[in-house]
């Protein structure tokens, strides 16, 4: 019901999905701003996902995991592209392995969020495009990724005490 | 991980293969024709060696198969491979559908503390 859209284009290896929610744009834009919603949506029930960085600005890191039913866990990250609350939010999405070090070689996704207020209610289009190894090279040299030993280690650290 | 049926290795050299503008027009002209290396290497501002790269890039990832034809090495598409992407498009759309049911979900659920007094909202 909450789904208007999905357009698949393979040429460009990209995906745009429309939806409708009957809330106000503010209270969708929570869904991504707060990571403890965030993290309600964003994995299947079988891999619930835990957000453990979540800074929604220019340059920012989202860091998050999810437990499988086995207890496994896969990390997961954004870099934040662009924010202006509560309307649109760009960011790449990328896996990362076990230590938190964004994997080199999987595919990442360049993701836009857009909102606008619609008939009483809210509508999101999401845009998603397979990026590129070479855009990810390009993200590491930048130095966007220090802070995940960081985060990573202030993980364990919650988890011993 | 997105692409259930593919191991780390393939996904790796499959989106590897589709990372590259080149190699997807490439992959491009092989779904509608079936053009010879030399022939896609006339068409690109590089030399043939490299064409010849971009191809076996295509062909580790299973994407493209190449068949001599008497002198010519014939490149066209595997069916299978191209059938591959797509499914990780599919993958992608499964898992924001879910994803999406999810946030209508909780909309639904968390109570708008807001909408509790009707004369809000008017005037300013």
């Amino acid at each position: 019901m909450s789904i208007v859209s999905v357009e698949k284009d393979f040429d460009n290896l990209s995906l745009i999905l429309v939806a409708d929610f009957d809330a106000p744009i503010e209270r969708v834009w929570e869904l991504w701003a707060d990571p403890r919603q965030l993290e309600r949506w964003w994995g299947p029930p079988s891999h619930p996902s835990t957000v453990e960085k979540h800074d929604l600005v220019a340059g920012g890191e989202v860091a998050y995991f999810m437990t499988g039913p086995g207890g496994e866990t896969s990390r997961g990250w954004w870099r934040i592209t662009s924010v202006d609350p509560p309307r649109s939010l760009e960011f790449t999405d990328g896996w990362a392995s076990r230590d938190g070090t964004p994997h080199a070689q999987t595919p990442t996704t360049a993701v836009q969020v857009r909102l606008t207020a619609r008939r009483g209610g809210t509508r999101m289009e999401l845009h998603f495009v397979f990026a590129s190894p070479e855009h990810m090279q390009q993200l590491e040299r930048g130095g966007a990724f220090e802070v995940f030993p960081q985060s990573v280690g202030q993980m364990d650290a919650l988890l011993a005490a | 991980m997105v692409v259930g049926e593919l191991t780390d290795d393939e996904m790796d050299r499959l989106f590897h293969a589709l990372a590259d503008a080149t190699r997807r027009d490439i992959l491009r002209r092989c779904v509608r024709d079936e053009p010879s290396v030399s022939r896609l290497a006339d068409d690109y501002p590089m030399s043939f060696a490299a064409v010849q790269k971009h191809v076996a890039v295509l062909e580790r990832a299973g994407m493209v198969v190449k068949e001599r034809h008497g002198r010519e090495q014939l490149v066209h598409t595997d069916p299978d491979a191209v059938g591959r992407a797509r499914r990780a498009l599919d993958r992608l759309e499964t898992a924001w559908r879910g994803r999406v049911d999810r946030m209508a979900d909780l909309l639904a659920q968390v109570p708008h503390a807001e909408k509790s007094s009707p004369s809000t909202g008017h005037g300013a």
